[in-house]
C-alpha cells in the first residue's frame, strides 16, 4: 500500500501540475483544438462523403485528425519544462522516474481525451454519423492511452532535439501505426454499423496488447532518456 | 526524524567525496581524475573560468550526471547506486531558477514540498518564504517577479526539504545586497546544525565571504585549494586567472 502511495502520489501531483498550468496557458489543447478542426472542414469539403461512403472514408479522416492533433499536444510536454529548467528540478526530487513518467502521461491523455470529445461532435456533424457508439469510444479510449504511453517517451526525446517539430512524428508515428490501424478499423465497423463483433473485438484487442507493451516498455525507456 | 537529516556516515566520513572523477560530453574529458572531500558543516566555493567544470561538477554531485569513471559519494552514499536517497539529502540552487513561472510562489513550493512527501507542508513553504523575504510575494505568479525575487525563491525551493548539503551554482548572480545578506540565512538547517554549502562562482569576493574553504578548478581538477583564514588572495587569483587557459 505504501509502496503504490509512494508511487502514485508524485504522479497524480505532476498530472495536476500539468493540467494546471495547461488551464493557464492554454498551449496545447486549444492550439490541437484549432488544427483538429481545421482538418475536419478541408476533408470535408476536399472529400464528396455520401452515406454509403461514410464507413470507408470518415474513419481515416477521423484518426488523422486525432493523431496529428496529438503528435500536436505532445510536442508541447517536455518543451515548457525544459525551457523553464523544471525537468531538472522535477528529477532532482526523490521519486521514481516512472512516476514522473506516469504523471507526464496522464497528463497527455487526459488532453487528449478533451480533445477528442471536442472533436467527436464536429466530426458527427460534418459527416453524419452517431458519435454515441460503445465500440467506437471504447477505440478512442484505448487508442489515446496507447498515443499517450509511446507519445510520453518521445515527447521526452525531441524535447532536447533541435528539430523536434519533425522528430517526433518520425519517431512517433512508425511505433503507433498497429494502434492506428486497429482503432480506424474498430470505427470503420463502428461508424457503418457493420462491423462482425468477432473482428471488432479482435481490433481492439490488438490496440489493448500493444497498450499493455508500451505501458511496460515505454516507462523504463523514459527513464534512461532523461538521465542525462 | 526530519526529512534531510543523514543515517548513515555521518560522524565517520565526509559529507561529500569524490574519487578519481572522470566525465566529459564527446571530446575532451570536462573532469579528470578530480579529488576533492568536503566535511560535514563545512562550506567549499569552487571559482573556476567558463568550461572549467564547475556546473558539471555540481550536476555530478546532485546525481544529475553519471560519473564516465571514479566515483562519488555523498553522505557515504555512492551516486549510481543510491541516487534516490542521495536526492533527499541535497537541495539544488542551479543557474536557473527551476521553477513553473505560470504557478504562484506558494503553488511551486507546495507542489515541491509534496514531491518530496512533507509533513506540515503549508507551514514549511511560509517558513521558508520569510527566510528568503518573499512572504508578501507568495500569491504572485513566478514570471511576474524579477530575476533576483526569482532566484530567491529558487533558493527557497532548494532549502523546503531543509537538506544537509546544498549545492549552489553562481547563487549572488542578479541578487543585491539584501537579498546577499538574507542569503545567511540557508547556512544553517531547522534544528540549528549547519548546513554543508559547495558553491561554484566567478565572483572572488563574494566567495570569499562564503566559503569557509576555497578552490579552484583548472584542467578537470582542483588546481589550488586552500581555507579562507590564512589564505594567500594574491596566489588564489592568480590561480582563478590561469584558470581559463
Amino acid at each position: 500500500m505504501r509502496a503504490i502511495a509512494e508511487f502514485g502520489r508524485p504522479a497524480l501531483l505532476v498530472a495536476w501540475k500539468d493540467i494546471l498550468l495547461e488551464l493557464r496557458n492554454r498551449e496545447v489543447v486549444a492550439t490541437a483544438l484549432v488544427f483538429g478542426v481545421m482538418l475536419v472542414v478541408i476533408f470535408n469539403f476536399a472529400l464528396n462523403i455520401t452515406p454509403e461512403t461514410v464507413d470507408v472514408l470518415a474513419p481515416g479522416v477521423l484518426w488523422v485528425a486525432f493523431s496529428f492533433a496529438g503528435v500536436l499536444a505532445m510536442s508541447r510536454a517536455f518543451v515548457a519544462e525544459n525551457e523553464e529548467g523544471t525537468l531538472d528540478a522535477l528529477l532532482l526530487c526523490p521519486v521514481s522516474r516512472d512516476s514522473l513518467y506516469f504523471g507526464k502521461m496522464l497528463a497527455m491523455f487526459i488532453f487528449m481525451v478533451v480533445i477528442e470529445a471536442a472533436l467527436l461532435p464536429v466530426f458527427a456533424v460534418f459527416f453524419d454519423f452517431s458519435a454515441f457508439s460503445a465500440t467506437l469510444l471504447g477505440a478512442i479510449v484505448l487508442a489515446t492511452l496507447g498515443f499517450a504511453a509511446v507519445g510520453t517517451l518521445f515527447a521526452a526525446v525531441a524535447a532536447n532535439v533541435r528539430s523536434r517539430e519533425i522528430m517526433l512524428p518520425i519517431l512517433f508515428f512508425p511505433l503507433v501505426s498497429p494502434v492506428i490501424i486497429g482503432a480506424v478499423e474498430t470505427s470503420g465497423a463502428a461508424i457503418g454499423g457493420s462491423g462482425a463483433v468477432v473482428s471488432t473485438g479482435r481490433w481492439l484487442q490488438l490496440i489493448a496488447v500493444f497498450d499493455a507493451v508500451f505501458l511496460v516498455v515505454c516507462p523504463w525507456l523514459f527513464s534512461i532518456v532523461v538521465e542525462e | 526524524m526530519p526529512v534531510g537529516i543523514p543515517v548513515s556516515g555521518e560522524e565517520s566520513g565526509p559529507a561529500i567525496r569524490t574519487e578519481a572523477l572522470y566525465k566529459g560530453f564527446g571530446g575532451p574529458p570536462v573532469l579528470r581524475g578530480l579529488e576533492m572531500e568536503v566535511g560535514w558543516g563545512g562550506s567549499l566555493v569552487i571559482f573556476g573560468a567558463n568550461g572549467s567544470g564547475k556546473t558539471t561538477l555540481l550536476r555530478l554531485l546532485a546525481t544529475r550526471y553519471r560519473p564516465d569513471r571514479g566515483s562519488i559519494h555523498v553522505a557515504g552514499l555512492e551516486t549510481r547506486r543510491s541516487a534516490a536517497s542521495i536526492r533527499r539529502l541535497i537541495g539544488v540552487v542551479a543557474h536557473h531558477p527551476m521553477l513553473y513561472r505560470n504557478m504562484t510562489c506558494e503553488e511551486n513550493l507546495l507542489f515541491f514540498g509534496r514531491m518530496y512527501g512533507l509533513e506540515n507542508v503549508g507551514e514549511r513553504v511560509g517558513k521558508v518564504l520569510g527566510q528568503v523575504g518573499l512572504e508578501s510575494r507568495r500569491n504572485q505568479r513566478v514570471r511576474t517577479l524579477s530575476h533576483g525575487m526569482q532566484k530567491r525563491l529558487a533558493m527557497a525551493r532548494a532549502v523546503l526539504h531543509d537538506p544537509p548539503i546544498l549545492l549552489m551554482d553562481e547563487p549572488e548572480s542578479g541578487l543585491d545586497q539584501g537579498a546577499l545578506e538574507g542569503m545567511e540565512s540557508l547556512r544553517t538547517m531547522d534544528l540549528g546544525r549547519p548546513r554543508t554549502i559547495i558553491a561554484a562562482t566567478h565572483n572572488v569576493e563574494w566567495g570569499l565571504n562564503w566559503g569557509e574553504r576555497v578552490a579552484v578548478l583548472r584542467g578537470g581538477g582542483i588546481a589550488y585549494e586552500a581555507d579562507r583564514d590564512g589564505l594567500d588572495e594574491g596566489e588564489l587569483r592568480r590561480a582563478y586567472g590561469e584558470s581559463g587557459q
